[in-house]
C-alpha cells in the first residue's frame, strides 16, 4: 500500500515546494514584503538580544525621575528613574513573546477547525461553522475585558485570552481555501487509493494551506500585540511585566504627560506602531501573492500589457 | 431561496447569536469553577451570616439551571441587577452612560467613514502611483497607532487650546441652553477626532482592496474600451459595485469599533459605556461588567443585521 502511495505516477506531484518557492518569488519581486519582512527580523533580533544589549538594569534606578533623554540615557527616564531604552528593549522581548504566543494558541484553534471543517465538510462544516460565526460577532475587546477581569491577568492568562478570541477570522480563511484543495484531483486520487483521514490532511491538504496560514500568522501576531497594549491600559496587563502596552499605560497613570515626559509615551506606540505596519505588510503581500485575482493585467499602472491572466484555471494557487 | 426566507434566516441568526451571548454570559460569571459570583459566598473570615445571606441573595444555593432560568426571566424584564459599586440598577446606569456615548462615537465613526471611502478610492484609482502610495501610508500609519496612544498624543498636542477630559466644564456660571451645547460640542472634538483617526486608516484600507477587485471585474475592462476615462469608471461602474463588501466589511469592523472606544473614554475620562466598562473592571463591579458586556453584544449583533438588510437592500442578487 505505501508503495503504491509513493508512486509519483500515481499521486499527482503535490506542488508544496513550487508553491512555497513560488511565493517567495513573488515576495522578492515587492518592495512592501522586503520592508515588512525586515521591520519583523529587527525586531525579533532584539528581542533575541534583549539580555545582552539593555544598557541598563530594568529594575534599578539609574538616573533622576523624568530625566530628559541625553547621551547616557537616549531615550530618557521614567517616572521611577528607569531608563526607558533598557524598558524598550525588554518590553519588545515580552511584548513579542505573548504576540506569537498568542497567535499559536489561534492558529492551533482556527487553524484546526478550519481544518476539520473544510475537509469533512457537511454537519461538520455546518456546526463548527455556526459556531465561529457566533464568535465573529461576539465583540472582542469587552470579551477579552470579561475574561481577563475573571481569570486573573498574569502573562499566561493573557496570552490565552488572546489566543482564544483571535481565531476566527483564521478558521474562515482556512476553511475556504480547503475546500477548494479538497476537490483537486491528486487528492481525490490518494483518496481513492485508500489514505486516512490523517495521512490526508497532514501529508497533502497541510501543506497546500501552509503558506496562507503563515501569512495569517504574520498578520495575527500584531493584532495579539495591539490587543495586549489594550488590556494593559485597561489596567488587565500582567503588573509584574514590562510589555509596550505596559509603559504606554504607565506613561498615562503615572503623569509622564503632565510632567511633559513626551519620551515615556512617544517610543512604545511608536515601535507597536512599526511591528503592525511590518507585519501589515508581509502579511498582506503573502495573501496577495497567493491570491492571484490582483495580477488581472489592465490593473497594471504602466500601459495597457494584456498578460494571461495566472493561475485561475482548475490547478491554480 | 426566496428573499423572504433569507430575511428570516438572517433575524434568526442574530436572535440565536444574542441568545448565545446572554448565556455566555451566565456560563463566565456563574458557572465556570471559581467564577466571580460563585466565589461571592466564600468571603475570607466572613461570618455564618453574611456567607448565608450572599448566598440567599445571588440564589447560590439553587441549582444552576434554575439560576440560568430565574437569570433569563431577570433579563427579560429587563433587569440586569444592582451595581455593587453605587447600588443602582444597572439597567439605569447603562442607559445614562449609552446616551453619553452615542453622540461622541457617532460623530467619529461618520467622520472615519467619510475620511476612509475618500482616501480608499483615491488610491484604488491611482493604484500604484503617487496618488496610491500616499493616502494608502498614511491609512496604514493611523491604522497600525494603537488607540490610547493616539489619544494621548492628541492630549499631548491639544491640551492648551481643547479641553481633554470629561465631558462639560463643571465650573460655568448659569450657561445658556447653547453655552452647554457648545461647551459639550467642544469636548467631544478630542475623544471624536480619536475615533475618527483610529477607525479611518482601516476603512480606507478595506475600500482600497474592495474597489481593487472590482476594478479587476471584466466589464470594468469593457468600459475602459469604450474609450471611458479612469475616473467615470471608478464613479459609474466601480464604486457602486464596491459598496458592497464594504458594507460588510464595515459592518464587521464594528466589533473593532466597540473595543477602540472603550480605550478613548478611558483616556479623555468620557462618561460613557467604555468608561463603566473600565470602573467595572477597576472595581470589580461584576453585574455592571455582566451589563455592559451583554449590552456592547447586542449592539453589535444588531448592527450587523442592519447591515445585513442594507446588503439584501443594495444588492437584489443575494438570497445565496
Amino acid at each position: 500500500m505505501s508503495e503504491v502511495l509513493q508512486d509519483p505516477a500515481l499521486v499527482a506531484p503535490p506542488p508544496k515546494v513550487v508553491r512555497f518557492a513560488r511565493v517567495i518569488r513573488v515576495l522578492r519581486r515587492r518592495p512592501s514584503a522586503i520592508a515588512g519582512g525586515a521591520i519583523l527580523v529587527f525586531f525579533i533580533l532584539i528581542a533575541l538580544l534583549a539580555k545582552w544589549i539593555e544598557p541598563y538594569s530594568i529594575a534599578d534606578q539609574v538616573g533622576k525621575v523624568f530625566g530628559h533623554p541625553s547621551l547616557a540615557h537616549p531615550l530618557g527616564l521614567d517616572d521611577s528613574g528607569y531608563d526607558m531604552l533598557s524598558l524598550l528593549i525588554e518590553g519588545t522581548k515580552v511584548s513579542l513573546i505573548v504576540g506569537f504566543a498568542a497567535t499559536c494558541v489561534s492558529m492551533i484553534i482556527g487553524g484546526g477547525i478550519g481544518l476539520s471543517a473544510g475537509y469533512f465538510g457537511g454537519a461538520t462544516d455546518t456546526v463548527l461553522m455556526r459556531i465561529t460565526d457566533y464568535f465573529l460577532v461576539i465583540p472582542d475587546i469587552p470579551l477579552m475585558i470579561v475574561l481577563a477581569a475573571l481569570f486573573g491577568s498574569s502573562l499566561f492568562n493573557i496570552i490565552l485570552v488572546i489566543g482564544v478570541i483571535l481565531w476566527t477570522g483564521t478558521a474562515r480563511v482556512i476553511r475556504a481555501q480547503v475546500k477548494t484543495v479538497r476537490e483537486r484531483v491528486y487528492v481525490k486520487r490518494v483518496r481513492s487509493l485508500g489514505a486516512t483521514h490523517s495521512r490526508l490532511i497532514l501529508q497533502h491538504i497541510l501543506p497546500q494551506v501552509a503558506p496562507l496560514l503563515i501569512a495569517n500568522t504574520v498578520l495575527t501576531v500584531a493584532v495579539a500585540i495591539f490587543d495586549e497594549t489594550a488590556l494593559s491600559f485597561l489596567g488587565l496587563g500582567d503588573p509584574s511585566s514590562v510589555t509596550w502596552g505596559q509603559l504606554i499605560s504607565h506613561a498615562f497613570e503615572r503623569s509622564a504627560i503632565s510632567a511633559g515626559a513626551w519620551w515615556a509615551l512617544v517610543p512604545p506606540g511608536l515601535c507597536v506602531a512599526a511591528l503592525t505596519i511590518g507585519c501589515y505588510l508581509l502579511g498582506q503581500a503573502m495573501e496577495d501573492a497567493l491570491n492571484p485575482r490582483l495580477k488581472v493585467a489592465h490593473l497594471a499602472p504602466r500601459g495597457f500589457r494584456l498578460r494571461p491572466l495566472v493561475g485561475r484555471g482548475e490547478e491554480s494557487v | 431561496m426566496r428573499r423572504s426566507d433569507y430575511l428570516l434566516k438572517r433575524t434568526g441568526f442574530a436572535l440565536i447569536t444574542i441568545f448565545v451571548a446572554i448565556t455566555l454570559n451566565f456560563f463566565l460569571f456563574r458557572v465556570l469553577p471559581g467564577s466571580a459570583i460563585t466565589n461571592i459566598a466564600h468571603v475570607p473570615h466572613s461570618s455564618r451570616q453574611l456567607q448565608v445571606a450572599l448566598t440567599r441573595e445571588f440564589g447560590l444555593d439553587k441549582p444552576k439551571w434554575e439560576q440560568y432560568l430565574i437569570y433569563l426571566k431577570e433579563l427579560g424584564k429587563g433587569n440586569l441587577g444592582i451595581s455593587w459599586a453605587n447600588q443602582q440598577p444597572v439597567t439605569s446606569e447603562i442607559r445614562t452612560d449609552l446616551a453619553n456615548t452615542i453622540p461622541m462615537l457617532t460623530l467619529g465613526t461618520v467622520l472615519s467613514i467619510l475620511l476612509g471611502v475618500g482616501s480608499g478610492v483615491i488610491a484604488a484609482w491611482r493604484r500604484g502611483r503617487t496618488g496610491d502610495y500616499g493616502p494608502t501610508g498614511l491609512a496604514l500609519l493611523f491604522y497600525s497607532f494603537p488607540t490610547q496612544w493616539l489619544g494621548l498624543m492628541l492630549v499631548v498636542l491639544f491640551a492648551s487650546v481643547l479641553p481633554i477630559s470629561g465631558m462639560s466644564d463643571p465650573f460655568l456660571v448659569d450657561p445658556t441652553m447653547l453655552q452647554k451645547l457648545t461647551d459639550i460640542l467642544k469636548h467631544m472634538i478630542l475623544p471624536s477626532a480619536t475615533v475618527a483617526l483610529t477607525l479611518y486608516g482601516s476603512y480606507a484600507l478595506i475600500v482600497r482592496s474592495s474597489m481593487l477587485e472590482t476594478l479587476g471585474e471584466d466589464y470594468v475592462l469593457t468600459a475602459r474600451a469604450k474609450g471611458l476615462s479612469g475616473w467615470a469608471i471608478v464613479r459609474k461602474h466601480a464604486l457602486r459595485n464596491a459598496m458592497l463588501p464594504m458594507v460588510t466589511l464595515i459592518a464587521l469592523s464594528l466589533g473593532t469599533v466597540v473595543g477602540g472606544f472603550i480605550l478613548v473614554e478611558v483616556v479623555f475620562s468620557w462618561p460613557g459605556i467604555g468608561q463603566a466598562a473600565y470602573q467595572a473592571v477597576v472595581q470589580r463591579d461584576y453585574p455592571m461588567l455582566q451589563g455592559v458586556f451583554l449590552v456592547l453584544t447586542i449592539s453589535v449583533v444588531v448592527f450587523n443585521l442592519l447591515a445585513d438588510l442594507v446588503y439584501f437592500k443594495l444588492d437584489p442578487r443575494v438570497t445565496e
